[in-house]
């Protein structure tokens, strides 16, 4: 089918239509990218077709478009959602449920989710009589489809039609969920027992005791403990819904069951959700209920188990009503805590040591120096770096209550242990603390006992360190100044520039490059300067054209007549080196150094950001 | 690559069954075509047979004579290991189909290394109309353009296509054995020689290892995983098989590792009879649940085991598949046979089960009688609707017409790859690069529907 089209009143529609024609045609194109950058623009191609074309001929076409690539019907997924005025308004938006209801039933779950997500959208778009007519259908088609994928798309579309329809569909609706949670296949109770709760909002109170309770009990205890897990996520919500009389009848019984469940998936779901199931069902049956519930997970034989309970500790703690908060801390849950200090397993300690220091401010200066420092010095003993670490990141919730002072006899032997860790990740990761560590224990301290290892990172073996040994002089010289820099570091760096191995020397610039702009110009012309000048007489070529790369980076902090009395003759020099390279920076130089100081100051802070975040992918490429 | 498919061919056969084995039980993935699911079956058989790293499917063309491929795809090509300087076969080791879920059938497939989860869907329509060329090719002049045409869809003839989903590497050191997808449809496991994975099937850049038997010193190595499965309705429960004949049942709900087994089923050794062989031929070559979920069948050298899982002080029945092989053990063990991998399966209902052999036989075992049957699986007598003979390995005492002498036996046509239709009585077995389909010939419309 194929009638002529134009912009109104105009002869020359061709060339209007020409994109158009290419879009459609790529559609259909055997290269991706063409395909999905084509459904990207569906809206152009559905507004030039107009309304009823897009009804009658488009629309089709896509509802039987799902042998495409996943991000292809993803994006047509996305896109029909948001497509209620291109089929001519909320009038017409159930000729976007075909489309939708083929996308709903496809196997990558991204997609199905998507579809379900603009399905909801658009159900919002139907009046309640197409809801009933049109939406509702769809619902019970995809509830009782022959495979589990329609069945769980199912699931996520109750709640959004449930409150705009009659009470007769509404009793349908209520049965259709009800079958769901028993499906013979696991994916489908598992959709129904995650939607449960989201379900249950939407219901009357009375058919939540009614319904939602029996579905609730039932799929807490399904014979499959990945269903069982995904009941103790309703049960925030179904607990939140019920006025608190009804809790202890209708909920608890379930939950202390989930608490103690055989399997240790499901308990770890308990001890994952903890902190909100302790908020929906309220202080009371926290204070009776949930305070032995989370003794014994963290005593649960399973690490795993442990470790979810660990992380929670100091919410659970913060939450507490706090007429007996401390007397609960100190005589349920403070002694298993000490115990999971010297736990086996060191993901367990871990997760202990990175929430452990927050308990300080909820007990108190006293509690914490009797009580809690013991445990903090234990785990800066730990054997597991982690541990370690994880302590040593969150110093400054004791600092506000005691003081770092109280710490800072074990400290330093754990930061100098972690310093010389042979992992060179473990170093990474105590150097990314220095700056912290620097402002709490104060400039003598530092000078006394960090300094030394400061420094000796800038010599490390791993070239990783040695860059992030540089962006860290930077910021001690932030925090403690240019004075202090031009008496303790300065120095040392310019020092390394005799150092026999190439490699030294470089580090020598590399911080030049970092230091030049926090120092400013007068160390950098009197200090640094003559220094790099000097370098661009080495016999490596690497320390040359990185004495070029050097002087563009300091350039702005120079006053225009050093620039020309002694950095360009020496640029100059290098730009007629032998070596290749180095008369390419040399020249790079040359042509460079007069940008504005402002340009180039953004420069650099912005490739400041990129070494701090490119931190998370260092640790994880080998 | 050089396939070398020869026609797969269905026969009826007959069976000492009693009728009423034939209402079976619906399969995990029945969709009231049942019929494919077998194809789906038969072809991890063919694939491991074919050894080329092709994975195939016998399809049905609808009279019950004949089956012809259904479709033909390269699961995985050669590798290489640089690390290691190892060779990574092409060779697939396992298929495994998961439950169906739409229109398309899905499946995973590993050679050592890599785990594939593959997309088999069918296609009858395809897109006609262009904007901007013809049908042929052929660029139109822009000037002719005047009107928008949007493309439709025209029915087809019928296309299968087959489509790498997922890829899961790098998690394994060692050799990949099994694989088994859970009755929970969103993970599964794969075996090596010394670790157990799981994998969710949607997640490829992360697994967990759920059982490690590898020694801190590998001199102290005793033995290694055979096999492991999943239980076919329980999604916490597994089990694995090892080199020294014993199986090892894991309860997931205890712990996320699971080196601590909850169960060990193990045969008291008989001292009288143990030789230089014992170990090698008590190595357990496969496992497999049965589908009521009580009992375990697992195969060694010369012997099916049935296993109660509420017994772990021995197996509740043991089959002789061929029990004469034993004066040969040691000849087996020159020409290496004697490492051989047979597989076992069961039948729909859990009453008979059946494993491979030498000579091209395969042995079928009534669990109620005891009573075995011999069948052989040759090309020549491949005609369809012929029934297939018995045949009898001559032992001693009076021989027969047609018996085989055991020194005559080939052993170059092992049996090793089989498939029992989850719901009706089709097998389907691997005869070198030979795939047959044998019906049974009680019940011949079941297929033919």
């Amino acid at each position: 089918p194929c009638c002529a089209i134009g912009p109104p009143g105009g002869a020359d529609g061709d060339d209007s239509l020409y994109p158009i024609a290419v879009l459609i045609d790529e559609l259909r194109n055997e290269d991706v990218q063409l395909r999905l950058n084509s459904i990207k623009k569906l809206s152009t191609i559905a507004l030039a077709l107009g309304v009823e074309r897009t009804r009658t001929e488009l629309l089709p076409f896509l509802t039987d478009t799902i042998y495409d690539e996943d991000e292809v019907l993803l994006a047509l997924a996305e896109q029909l959602g948001n497509f209620t005025m291109l089929v001519g308004g909320p009038e017409y938006v159930h000729c976007l449920l075909p489309p939708l209801e083929s996308l709903a039933t496809v196997e990558e779950t991204v997609v199905r989710d998507k579809a379900v997500e603009s399905l909801r959208k658009i159900s919002q778009e139907h009046s309640p009589v197409d809801l009933e007519v049109h939406f509702e259908p769809l619902v019970k088609r995809l509830a009782s489809g022959d495979w589990f994928t329609s069945r769980t798309s199912a699931c996520g579309l109750f709640s959004v039609c449930y409150p705009r329809v009659s009470s007769t569909v509404k009793a349908e609706i209520r049965q259709h969920f009800r079958t769901l949670c028993s499906d013979d296949t696991p994916m489908v109770r598992r959709a129904a027992a995650s939607k449960l709760g989201e379900f249950a909002k939407v219901l009357e109170l009375d058919y939540v005791k009614s319904d939602i309770i029996s579905l609730f009990t039932a799929l807490a205890s399904d014979e499959q403990d990945s269903v069982r897990l995904l009941a103790v996520e309703a049960c925030v919500s179904i607990a939140t819904l019920l006025p608190q009389e009804d809790l202890e009848t209708l909920v608890m019984p379930t939950l202390r069951q989930a608490a103690e469940d055989k399997s240790w998936r499901v308990r770890y779901m308990v001890a994952d959700k903890f902190s909100e199931l302790q908020k929906a069902v309220g202080p009371e049956i926290t204070k009776n209920d949930l305070v032995p519930a989370f003794q014994n997970l963290l005593k649960d034989c399973e690490a795993e188990v442990r470790a979810a309970a660990a992380n929670k500790v100091k919410e659970f703690c913060e939450n507490l009503p706090e007429d007996n908060r401390e007397q609960i801390i100190m005589t349920h849950i403070l002694p298993c805590v000490k115990e999971l200090v010297s736990d086996t397993n060191q993901h367990v300690k871990s997760a202990l040591a990175s929430v452990i220091m927050g308990l300080s401010t909820i007990l108190g200066k006293d509690n914490t120096i009797e009580h809690l420092l013991p445990l903090f010095l234990a785990q800066l003993k730990d054997e597991c770096p982690e541990v370690r670490l994880n302590i040593i990141s969150n110093l400054d919730c004791v600092n506000e209550v005691i003081g770092i002072r109280q710490l800072s006899q074990s400290l330093l032997p754990a930061i100098v242990e972690l310093a010389e860790d042979a992992k060179w990740r473990v170093r990474l990761a105590i150097i990314e603390y220095m700056p912290l560590l620097a402002g709490q224990l104060g400039v003598e301290f530092f000078d006394e006992k960090l300094n030394t290892l400061c420094m000796a990172w800038l010599i490390d073996h791993v070239y990783a360190i040695r860059e992030a040994a540089t962006c860290n002089l930077m910021k001690l010289v932030e925090k403690f100044g240019a004075d202090w820099a031009q008496n303790t570091i300065v120095p040392k760096v310019l020092g390394m520039a005799n150092d026999p191995n190439y490699l030294h020397r470089m580090t020598t610039l590399f911080c030049i490059n970092a230091l030049s702009d926090v120092c400013g110009r007068d160390i950098t012309t009197k200090q640094m300067l003559p220094v790099v000048l000097k370098m661009s007489e080495d016999q490596v070529a690497n320390v040359r054209f990185n004495v070029a790369k050097s002087l563009q980076k300091i350039g702005p902090v120079l006053e225009k007549i050093t620039l020309q009395n002694q950095v360009k003759p020496v640029l100059d020099k290098l730009a007629t080196d032998k070596d290749m390279d180095v008369k390419y920076f040399a020249h790079e130089a040359l042509s460079g150094e007069c940008l504005p100081y402002e340009y180039k100051k953004l420069q650099w802070s912005s490739m400041l950001c990129v070494l701090v975040y490119a931190r998370p992918q260092l640790l994880d490429s080998s | 690559m050089g396939r070398a498919w020869v026609g797969s061919e269905t026969k009826d056969w007959s069976l000492p069954l009693r009728t009423g084995v034939l209402a079976g039980q619906p399969s995990p993935a029945s969709d009231g075509r049942g019929h494919y699911v077998t194809e789906a079956d038969v072809i991890s058989t063919v694939e491991e047979t074919e050894s080329k790293g092709e994975s195939e499917e016998a399809g049905d063309t609808g009279d019950s004579g004949e089956y012809n491929v259904y479709s033909t795809f390269q699961s995985h090509e050669p590798d290489f290991d640089y690390l290691k300087s190892l060779e990574i076969e092409e060779k697939i080791n396992k298929i495994r189909w998961l439950p169906q879920q739409n229109a398309s059938r899905f499946l995973l497939s590993t050679n050592d290394k890599t785990i594939k989860l593959w997309k088999v869907s069918e296609r009858d329509k395809r897109p006609e109309g262009y904007n901007l060329k013809d049908e042929e090719g052929r660029i139109k002049d822009i000037s002719t353009i005047t009107s928008l045409q949007v493309p439709v869809l025209k029915p087809t003839d019928l296309m299968v296509e087959v489509r790498p989903r997922r890829v899961f590497s790098n998690g394994h050191t060692y050799h990949v054995n099994s694989i088994s997808i859970n009755s929970d449809g969103e993970t599964y496991l794969s075996a090596d020689d010394l670790r157990i994975n799981m994998w969710h099937l949607g997640i490829t850049d992360r697994s967990f290892n759920i059982v490690d038997i590898k020694p801190v010193n590998m001199e102290d190595l005793t033995e290694v995983i055979t096999a492991a499965e999943f239980h076919p309705h329980h999604c916490h429960l597994f089990v694995y098989s090892s080199s020294k004949g014993t199986l090892r049942l894991c309860d997931m709900r205890a712990s996320a590792l699971c080196d601590k087994h909850a169960k060990l089923y193990e045969e008291p050794e008989d001292p009288g009879s143990r030789s230089f062989f014992s170990e090698i031929i008590s190595s357990v070559s496969d496992v497999k649940f049965s589908h009521s979920g009580r009992y375990m069948l697992t195969r060694d050298y010369l012997t099916a085991k049935v296993w109660d899982l509420h017994m772990d002080k021995g197996p509740v029945e043991t089959y002789q598949v061929h029990e004469y092989l034993r004066s040969k053990l040691c000849s087996l063990y020159e020409n290496d046979c004697i490492f051989d991998k047979f597989e076992c399966v069961w039948n729909s209902s859990d009453s008979v089960i059946m494993t491979g052999a030498y000579n091209s036989f395969f042995r079928m075992f009534d669990r109620e009688t005891g009573r075995g049957v011999t069948l052989e699986a040759w090309r020549e007598s491949s005609k369809p609707r012929a029934v297939l003979r018995t045949r009898r390995v001559y032992t001693g005492g009076k021989r027969r017409r047609g018996d085989v002498g055991v020194d005559s036996l080939d052993f170059t046509k092992k049996i090793l790859h089989m498939a029992w239709h989850p719901a009706e009585n089709i097998i389907a077995i691997a005869a070198t690069n030979n795939l047959y389909i044998f019906q049974d010939r009680v019940n011949p419309d079941a297929l033919a529907q």
